[in-house]
């Protein structure tokens, strides 16, 4: 399933700095869970790293742990100056990867 | 009539709550969380042992959060964000989670502004702190208070 | 007043529970930021006096149910359009084969649960898309609290959005009606409390940490609590109260939670349909 949303406005002026909004559907098991049956630790199974380009430039990138929510939310800004594509890349620390692409046009 | 009930509280009764209230909170303590001092030791890692000045970087949390699973947390630096001078990136540490490192965000000139949000999980109440460094290499430091509510109706 | 001062020993217990429970809240619970004190923004969650769960929800939480793109409800709902057009079962069909868009069932969640004459007691939403799968698509039934059941739920709910709550209470829905209220005020538990007690007797009071709301949940689920960090159903709500006040919980989908959120969304008459809404 799509487990990714981003928000990039559709339109923008050059040298405006847009606010892009991104979700993604994970869990984000902490690893400090215990399961309520068995009384274990529920391994750690997070996404650890994301990623935002724009026209294939990495301007914004995150680490993240145990501590952020499940199906994390990530706000940010870009400056933008021509016309182009970003990519958002969210790594699974289990090596999966999902990534979401937006277009914008900048007058 | 708040009075009457008042008075008729017997002994018995606040033992049911407080074990109610010492179930829950032994339920909720029965990791190993992190202290201030192991807060301390990451933010030392992170900078290299650079102590932080005060100031230039914003955290906003919530002064009290509905439920710490989800905190919605922004941070900010103040920083002009060109090519000479920019915000490098904001860390999030928790001084009583599990483990001190919540996330870390990073920021380049193209990035137009050093401002990220994000949702955030919070042990219990605590100080939080957010890190900030500069291109120049040098470091700054924000706090904030957020208190967790723990143990009303979660169901 | 006599007559409550000497009041047998259970009677005592459970004034008193109820006492030290509020007593230990109004401590806990001061200086919550409670959108209470805002008149300005109750708006639509307030009609005739009734209040929606979302003017009980500080403005953190608010602002997330108000915002679709940050609310993560709405990530369900994606999920529940794409089932939408999936063909299971040995019909060969999906919902959209006889419904078309998901949007043709805008007026269906409001109304819902109601009488269903070929079972002879009330259906509610969820036990109304098992049985398009199992009667139109002869495909498996869904388990309850399971991610297609509650995406599909959550769907039908959010094209509702925005109409009013009008469950039928009248006619032959009458005595599951009564039954639903008739729980709603029974006490129950080793606590000994009913719905009531919270959700009627001290709604926007504190109870520990907590504002308690007027149980008019009808219109809001199935709902992202951020407790749950994910969407849920009424019913697993329910569940959750009747442990908070340690009895024993219903099956969810029971008929026992099925009349009573009945009358649970007939409390919740004229308030608008919520879904995905974010609760604590």
């Amino acid at each position: 399933m799509a487990k990714a949303r981003v928000k990039v406005p559709k339109t923008a002026k050059a040298g405006e700095i847009i606010t892009i909004k991104t979700l993604i559907r994970h869990k984000m098991e902490s690893g400090n869970r215990k399961d309520k049956k068995t009384g274990k630790l529920i391994p750690r199974h997070i996404i650890d790293k994301f990623t935002a380009k724009y026209n294939g430039e990495k301007f914004f990138w995150a680490d993240w742990e145990g501590g952020v929510s499940a199906n994390p939310y990530c706000s940010f800004t870009c400056k933008v100056d021509k016309s182009g594509e970003f990519e958002f890349i969210w790594h699974d620390e289990k090596g999966e990867e999902y990534t979401a692409k937006a277009k914008i046009t900048v007058a | 009539m708040s009075m009457m009930k008042i008075e008729v509280i017997d002994r018995r009764t606040f033992l049911i709550g407080a074990g109610a209230s010492a179930a829950t909170l032994a339920a909720l303590s029965n990791l190993a969380h992190a202290t201030p001092d192991q807060a301390a030791a990451f933010l030392a890692k992170l900078t290299g042992g650079a102590q932080p000045a005060e100031g230039k970087v914003k955290l906003v949390m919530p002064e009290i959060a509905e439920n710490g699973a989800t905190v919605p947390t922004e941070v900010s630096a103040d920083s002009p964000m060109t090519e000479k001078d920019y915000c490098k990136s904001i860390s999030i540490i928790s001084t009583k989670n599990p483990k001190p490192h919540i996330c870390t965000f990073h920021f380049t000139p193209r990035s137009g502004k050093a401002v990220a949000k994000i949702r955030v999980r919070m042990a219990e109440t605590q100080e939080v702190w957010a890190v900030a460094q500069m291109s120049d290499g040098k470091w700054y430091i924000g706090k904030t208070t957020v208190k967790v509510t723990i143990g009303g109706c979660g169901g | 007043m006599s007559r409550k001062v000497s009041m047998n020993g259970r009677g005592r217990k459970r004034a008193a529970v109820v006492a030290s429970l509020l007593l230990a809240a109004g401590l806990a619970g001061y200086g919550a930021s409670s959108a209470m004190a805002c008149d300005a923004c109750k708006g639509k969650y307030e009609v005739d006096g009734r209040k929606s769960g979302y003017l009980f929800a500080t403005k953190e939480t608010q602002s997330i149910q108000d915002d679709d793109f940050i609310n993560p409800g709405m990530l369900w709902v994606e999920k529940g359009r794409e089932l939408w057009t999936k063909v299971e079962g040995e019909a060969g069909k999906s919902c959209a084969s006889c419904h078309g868009e998901p949007e043709s069932l805008r007026g269906v969640y409001p109304v819902y649960p109601k009488y269903d004459p070929k079972t002879e007691k009330l259906i509610n939403i969820e036990q109304r898309i098992n049985r398009c799968r199992t009667e139109q698509m002869k495909a498996k039934p869904w388990k309850w609290e399971s991610e297609p059941l509650l995406a599909m739920t959550t769907l039908i709910g959010y094209v509702s959005r925005g109409l009013p709550m009008n469950v039928k209470i009248d006619g032959p829905a009458k005595p599951f009606f009564e039954k639903g209220k008739e729980f709603y005020f029974k006490r129950r538990g080793q606590l000994d409390m009913a719905c009531k007690h919270c959700h009627y007797d001290f709604a926007g009071r504190y109870i520990r940490a907590d504002l308690l709301s007027e149980g008019r949940g009808g219109g809001a689920f199935p709902a992202y609590r951020l407790k749950w960090q994910k969407i849920g159903s009424l019913h697993r709500r329910f569940k959750g109260c009747n442990k908070q006040i340690r009895a024993e919980p219903y099956k969810p989908g029971s008929d026992e939670y099925v009349n009573l959120e009945l009358f649970v969304k007939w409390r919740s008459r004229g308030l608008p349909v919520e879904v995905p809404a974010v609760r604590r």
